[in-house]
């Protein structure tokens, strides 16, 4: 489906990304880049990516880990001059980066991001338990002891305020009607991928 | 009692700035009865508190002068000062308009000889200085005041200070009497010339205007180059008084910015341009300009003044909205950090001084006239034929220059007098 947007990548944004048609409003003046709490850590702060994806350079943006870094704290969107709903087009490029297969990876917060959707996605409700254990253990059997060690105050801290409940561990809670549930979700992705030209 | 005497053939100018002085002027010298109502004390209003004027940078005093001249020689302007205009009513060739005079207390005699001013202990923020001095309470509004005549600020009225400046005035010109007016004349048409006022900076949070003394405003930059403003004409800055050398221009402060003003304020990247030179002309070589900027907008044939501007090794443009101003406690240097958009390089740049090239938006909003108008989302007045006989002319229609502005007001002008010809012919 890539083939209708060949060499019109700001079209494919527009159709496929999350508040795209905004990408054009942007006029360069660089105040989000400036004003991003993390924008010196990234290769490609807000500004940037989105005078690449008006240059084509759509390999280069998807495959980007930028997008994934944004911590959506709002900054840029109370800033920009011009109104975008930068937080949200930040997301919608990692979300389609993701579909499409090209965001980097054993990139943390989209590992994190895939997990939870997973997690959540089974029962209709989130085990953190599971979650966090798999967070931990997501860079081996290892490193997850060591993370589960500097993290154990945390945990039981948690479990006294009862926050987590070490039985969830097995199975865990869910919602009545799961198969209904599972329909829906069904439901939303053909919608999503009718809209998004990803049929 | 102050006496007007006016019909629907006359035509009512209100705001004694640059536009309001020409569209006042024109009008008359086509012979037409005009009334000019200025809320100052004196006309000429934000030119006058200019430095220099861009493109030939020479002192606002010529073009005044020339005006003031036009201005006494003609018998058929009738000028109010330190009134304004609360209500107009009726309609195209029958315009009734209601004008509050606020009491000077000091009449026609005085021959701004000063001798009151030296009276007078009390001391006042000096509002042509944008407060940044102070000025005796008994003061000529500016040195080339129209008219030349002093004023007594009301806050002293009832004191002994009062008492002193009408005991030093030997020509009887001190009256402690006079009390706020009301007048009510007719006019066949209105133009609307009240300008603009510089948009508040403190509201543009990143900046900081509001806490740190070394970011200040363009406008306040034109007094500090001023020889008449409140450093004498030294580049000097707030916090220590130090020779501010490496000063930042920030260009876009309020304006193009839905968050502020969503219009290009259209006069700001040529103010800083021109404000670059009065740092040359302080500190030669020594000096040093670094103008951050969007685009820069000189427009049409302001090209040339851009480019010579960019010839000018002290004077540096980096393409960046900035982000954050921070001022250093210790040292008084503002840093500026934000992302130079070529080549996205992030910068941390200290200056002695920062410069906001703050927007114009109109003095009086639309919404805020004594009558029913149309205007832009802006507040500017529009040229709409619902409007009738009340046009808008210089920045209260727009945000423009001063040559723009008096085409501007010579258009209103012209429009202002078909309609008073349209009333003479049907009177008779
Ligand atoms: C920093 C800066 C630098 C600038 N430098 C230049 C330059 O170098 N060259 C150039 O060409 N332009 C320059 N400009 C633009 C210039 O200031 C304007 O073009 C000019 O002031 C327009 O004149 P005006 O008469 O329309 O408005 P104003 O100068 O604002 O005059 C309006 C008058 O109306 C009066 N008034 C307001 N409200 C009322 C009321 N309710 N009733 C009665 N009277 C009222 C005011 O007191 C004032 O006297 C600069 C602007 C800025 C911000
Ligand atoms: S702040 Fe808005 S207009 Fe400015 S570069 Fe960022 S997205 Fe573009
Ligand atoms: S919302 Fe995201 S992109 Fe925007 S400033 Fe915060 S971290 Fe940066
Ligand atoms: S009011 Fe009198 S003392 Fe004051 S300047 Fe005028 S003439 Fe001189
Ligand atoms: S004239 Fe220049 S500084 Fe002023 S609003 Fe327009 S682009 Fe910005």
């Amino acid at each position: 489906m890539s083939e209708n947007y060949r060499n019109n990548f700001l079209k494919e944004v527009e159709e496929r990304v999350e508040e795209g048609h905004w990408v054009k409003m942007c006029m360069q003046c660089g105040v989000c880049a400036g004003s991003c709490p993390l924008g010196a850590h990234w290769a490609h702060p807000p500004q940037e990516l989105f005078m690449m994806i008006r240059a084509g350079k759509r390999e280069e943006v998807l495959t980007s880990d930028s997008m994934w870094m944004c911590t959506s704290c709002y900054n840029c969107v109370v800033r920009c001059p011009r109104k975008l709903p930068i937080t949200h087009i930040m997301h919608g490029l990692a979300n389609l980066a993701y579909r499409l297969g090209l965001s980097p990876k054993n990139q943390t917060t989209q590992k994190f991001a895939s997990m939870f959707w997973n997690n959540l996605a089974q029962t209709g409700r989130v085990n953190e338990l599971k979650l966090s254990l798999g967070m931990y253990f997501k860079d081996g059997f290892g490193q997850g002891i060591k993370n589960a060690m500097a993290m154990q105050s945390v945990g039981l801290g948690m479990v006294k305020a009862k926050r987590l409940n070490p039985m969830e561990l097995f199975g865990g809670h869910g919602i009545k009607d799961k198969s209904g549930f599972h329909a829906m979700l069904k439901k939303a992705r053909e919608i999503e991928d009718r809209r998004k030209n990803f049929a | 009692m102050t006496d007007v005497i006016a019909t629907n053939q006359t035509i009512l100018v209100v705001g004694g700035g640059i536009s309001g002085m020409t569209a006042a002027l024109e009008a008359a010298e086509c012979g037409k009865n005009v009334v000019l109502v200025e809320k100052n004390a004196a006309l000429g209003g934000r030119v006058s508190q200019l430095y220099r004027y861009f493109p030939k940078l020479c002192h606002p005093v010529c073009g005044l002068e020339i005006n003031q001249r036009r201005l006494k020689q003609n018998p058929r302007i009738r000028v109010l000062t330190m009134a304004e205009v609360t209500e107009i009513t009726g309609g195209e060739g029958d315009y009734t308009a209601t004008v509050k005079l606020a009491p000077r207390y000091v009449n026609e005699n005085c021959t701004a000889c000063g001798e009151c001013g030296k009276a007078v202990d009390a001391e006042v923020p000096d509002a042509f200085n944008y407060n940044l001095s102070k000025v005796k309470a008994a003061y000529l509004p500016h040195k080339m005041a129209y008219p030349q005549r002093y004023v007594i600020d009301p806050s002293i009225i009832g004191t002994a200070d009062a008492d002193k400046a009408k005991a030093a005035c030997k020509y009887g010109a001190v009256d402690l009497d006079m009390k706020e007016e009301s007048v009510q004349f007719k006019a066949g048409a209105v133009i609307w010339a009240t300008g603009w006022k510089p948009y508040d900076a403190a509201k543009i949070q990143p900046y900081g205007y509001d806490r740190f003394s070394n970011v200040i405003t363009s406008v306040e930059f034109e007094r500090l180059a001023d020889i008449h403003g409140p450093t004498k004409g030294k580049i000097l800055r707030p916090s220590d008084g130090k020779e501010a050398r490496n000063i930042a221009f920030i260009q876009c402060a309020g304006s193009r910015d839905e968050n502020h003003l969503r219009h290009c304020s259209r006069i700001c990247c040529m103010a800083s341009l021109k404000q670059t030179n009065y740092v040359r002309e302080a500190y030669g070589d020594e000096g040093k300009s670094t103008i951050y900027y969007i685009d820069i907008r000189a427009i049409d044939r302001f090209e040339d003044f851009y480019q010579k501007v960019q010839k000018d090794k002290t004077v540096t443009f980096i393409k960046s909205k900035v982000a954050k101003a921070v001022q250093d406690e210790k040292t008084g240097d503002v840093v500026l950090h934000g992302v130079n958009t070529e080549g996205y390089h992030r910068y941390a740049t200290p200056h002695d001084l920062v410069v906001l090239a703050v927007g114009m938006e109109p003095s009086v909003m639309a919404a805020n006239l004594p009558a029913e108008i149309v205007s832009d989302s802006s507040g500017f007045i529009e040229a709409d034929p619902s409007n009738h006989a009340f046009f808008g002319a210089g920045c209260a229609s727009n945000p423009l220059d001063v040559n723009r502005a008096v085409q501007s007001a010579t258009a209103s002008a012209l429009r202002a007098i078909q309609v008073v010809n349209r009333v003479a012919r049907v009177e008779g």
